[in-house]
């Protein structure tokens, strides 16, 4: 409860895919959609957002990894591991996630997920111009919803008497 | 290469096969990319005077250099072929996905010849190229074609940018549109073009990377104009979106009415951008790489186009053709026109001056209820109008005549039409009354695309007071040539003008982002420069197909029916005082008195075969 992931606000999400630009400039240093860890999503002409990795508190792709190359560790951020138990390129952890967080790294072979850029901030979130990417808990998006929700409602019930 | 994949692919329609050519440093810093590329391709390869329905007709298609990369709203393409509207060069603009698909696939300009002997889509898989059978997409919108392609390849990332209907019958201004139909190479029929060639689409999918010379500055630089583009230099842009223009241009007695016969309109507070934004906006979003966001799209809630939905933004210039210039002030059915030009493919500034002139033709009996087809072509009956953009996209009765534009259908009509006969070079007229924007006046009548409001931005002088609006002078014509400058920069790096207010020395500005894209070194005064050149080039291209000093024109209402209302009552621009500003913009552009290019300037723009051909 208490983990940190990226978050999207949908309503202020333009779809301009600058956080896939700026992903994949920082872990690559080239541009290039395919190779982001966060990935834009757009269904025409009204839904945007984009999705990185949820830190799930039981990660469907650990579970789903035959070969084990999956970790959750105790931040909770998944490890795609290179050695030893290895990472062959499958695809179950990409099938297997809900969210759609998980690519393949079309040169390398292996699954690629969001580590959040520690230790520094999220490139993605610096680079979001209109500040619909954060690194929050679940518990601060709820309770942000929640404020946002319970004004729309006053503002409903007291609409008539001008105070607010 | 760095910013640039170095590549050009040729394809040629006839025999299917393909070549791929190298990019060289002079070349990119000559012409920087886009509308510079496009214009260039073009120039090489077309031979001079030949019809834009020939299949040797070039056409092509340029994105930029910071395409790609985070350079905010770098993700555009320009499109240039001959213009089966003006009959001179033909190039339009649009952007978002499709663009920074071609790189991805490896490609900075895509060159089109020749024609299919049936319809046919290009499929580019980053080094594959196939030409593919496009029977089940003929007929269909843009959008609908897309959706086709995509479940045909069963790939739902492809990019597409496609013609309607009206490119398939060659309605003179057909556009290209792409991704969902939602941005548009609109202007100067390219799509008809396309359409010749039996063309449905260009589909993209690109795999490949672009890479940068130095990241971590211009990462920066970026990130500064992120947070710039969220100020008052983009405000306009970001809630109102163009049609803030509206009201203003109202009050200040330039919104052309009713085919340009008033300057203001009595309805204007039922289509403003105020009222869009209230009653019909379900939401803002971006093209790809762009921090700003200015797309209204627009949803009708009720009433007898209950449902329809833009697939884009709905702007200023098709607020204005499609409103107030053809009368109607009913909102939801400016969205459906709207939407209707978007699904058959046509320009909606062009396709409304078209219909907004059959309307003057008709309340002037010029034409009759039986040449119309039993439309009563009144201005304002928004239910007639609807009917007739249909027929002109199936070139169907009068729609056959109006899909020729309003040049072409006037001088087939004859009987005085020519004088409401609203285009400059044979382009439509956007939506600024140039009766009192004389500066306007002059940069539209010398675009070598026609009258246009984007590769002439003149008329920011006259609306914002930085001179006398309704006076003509000869000094003028440098600050026309400045504004075509600028534009022509913009459109080759390519960016999109409504960030420019987040430059503050624009030409250096750009020039940085260039060297640190390309790696190439770039100077705010080589890259001023580079504009100059393409303008030329574009002038050159057009004197090559027989252009003289009297294709810069006004339109006859504009020389001689002064504006009736509003507080620029009285204005109109003179054949004299014309004259003044024309030959005032030759000699500001070096140019000879006639128009035609010295020698001695195209040496100095080092267009050296370009002087030894045509240099005066």
């Amino acid at each position: 409860m208490k983990r940190k992931f990226i978050v999207c606000d949908p309503y202020k999400c333009v779809d301009c895919s600058i956080c896939e630009l700026a992903c994949s400039a920082i872990k690559e240093g080239v541009f290039n959609p395919l190779l982001s860890r966060i990935h834009m999503v757009r269904i025409e002409p009204e839904i945007s957002m984009s999705i990185a990795c949820c830190l799930c508190q039981e990660p469907d792709c650990v579970k789903a990894c035959p070969k084990k190359a999956l970790t959750q560790d105790e931040t909770g951020l998944i490890r795609v591991h290179t050695v030893g138990y290895k990472c062959d390129g499958c695809g179950c952890c990409i099938a297997a996630c809900k969210w759609g967080a998980i690519a393949l790294h079309p040169k390398e072979g292996v699954a690629m997920v969001c580590d959040l850029c520690e230790p520094n901030e999220p490139e993605c979130v610096k680079a979001c111009p209109k500040e619909a990417l954060a690194l929050a808990t679940i518990v601060e998006v709820a309770r942000e919803s929640e404020k946002e929700e319970t004004a729309k409602i006053l503002k409903e019930v007291f609409k008539d008497s001008g105070n607010l | 290469m760095f910013g640039y994949t170095g590549k050009i692919l040729y394809v040629n329609l006839n025999t299917g096969k393909t070549k791929v050519e190298s990019l060289s440093e002079e070349f990119c810093k000559k012409y920087i990319g886009g509308v510079g590329f496009a214009t260039r391709l073009l120039y090489d390869n077309n031979k001079p005077r030949m019809d834009p329905y020939n299949p040797d007709n070039t056409l092509i298609f340029a994105s930029g250099p910071v395409g790609g990369t985070l350079v905010p709203t770098g993700n555009k393409y320009s499109v240039a072929s001959k213009s089966p509207l003006t009959g001179f060069i033909g190039d339009a603009i649009s952007c978002s996905f499709w663009p920074r698909e071609l790189k991805a696939a490896g490609y900075d300009a895509l060159v089109i010849k020749g024609r299919a002997d049936k319809p046919i889509y290009l499929f580019i898989d980053d080094d594959k190229v196939q030409l593919k059978d496009a029977k089940a997409c003929w007929g269909k919108s843009p959008i609908e074609t897309e959706e086709l392609i995509r479940e045909e390849l069963g790939d739902a990332f492809v990019r597409v940018t496609a013609i309607g209907l009206a490119g398939e019958k060659l309605v003179r201004f057909a556009c290209i549109s792409n991704d969902s139909g939602r941005h548009n190479a609109g202007r100067t029929g390219l799509g008809a073009v396309m359409g010749s060639k039996n063309l449905k689409a260009v589909a993209v999918r690109g795999t490949k990377t672009i890479q940068v010379a130095n990241l971590d500055e211009l990462k920066q630089i970026c990130y500064d104009l992120y947070e710039k583009a969220q100020g008052p230099a983009t405000d306009k842009y970001r809630i109102l979106g163009t049609p803030q223009n509206l009201l203003v241009f109202n009050r200040l007695g330039c919104l052309p009415t009713r085919n340009w016969q008033q300057a203001t309109f009595e309805e204007a507070e039922k289509v403003s951008g105020e009222q869009m934004l209230e009653n019909f906006v379900t939401n803002i979003p971006a093209c790809a790489g762009c921090p700003i966001a200015c797309e209204h799209v627009c949803l009708v809630k009720d009433g007898p186009y209950t449902g329809t939905q833009s697939p884009g933004s709905i702007d200023y210039e098709t607020l204005y053709a499609l409103g107030p210039n053809c009368g109607i002030g009913y909102f939801p059915a400016i969205i459906k026109a709207a939407v209707l030009c978007d699904h058959y493919g046509m320009d909606t500034i062009s396709t409304g001056l078209a219909v907004s002139w059959a309307m003057e033709c008709y309340e002037n009996r010029l034409l009759t209820q039986t040449d119309t087809g039993g439309l009563e072509l009144r201005f304002g009956n928004y239910e007639a109008y609807l009917q007739l953009i249909d027929r002109i996209a199936h070139r169907e009765g009068i729609g056959d005549l109006l899909a020729n534009g309003v040049k072409r259908a006037s001088e087939q009509l004859g009987k005085g039409s020519e004088h409401f006969a609203m285009h400059i070079k044979g382009l439509e007229l956007p939506g600024y009354d140039i009766r009192g924007l004389k500066t306007a006046a002059l940069g539209f009548a010398v675009t070598a695309r026609g009258g246009c409001h984007n590769r002439s931005g003149a008329y920011e002088f006259d609306i914002g007071g930085v001179v006398d609006r309704l006076k003509a002078e000869k000094d003028r014509g440098k600050l026309a040539m400045e504004s075509e400058d600028y534009a022509a920069v913009f459109d080759s790096m390519v960016l999109c003008k409504f960030i420019r207010r987040c430059f503050k020395d624009f030409y250096a500005e750009a020039a940085r982002l260039y060297t640190l894209v390309t790696g190439f070194k770039m100077e705010a005064g080589e890259l001023r420069k580079a504009g100059e050149r393409i303008i030329n080039l574009k002038k050159a291209f057009n004197i090559r197909e027989g252009w003289t000093r009297k294709d810069d024109r006004l339109p006859p209402r504009v020389m001689k029916d002064p504006i009736p209302d509003g507080i620029a009552k009285g204005s109109l621009v003179t054949p004299e005082e014309f004259d003044v500003m024309l030959d005032g913009y030759y000699e500001a552009r070096g140019w000879a008195n006639n128009g035609l290019l010295p020698k001695q300037k195209l040496y100095e723009l080092g267009l050296d075969d370009i002087a030894e051909k045509m240099g005066v």
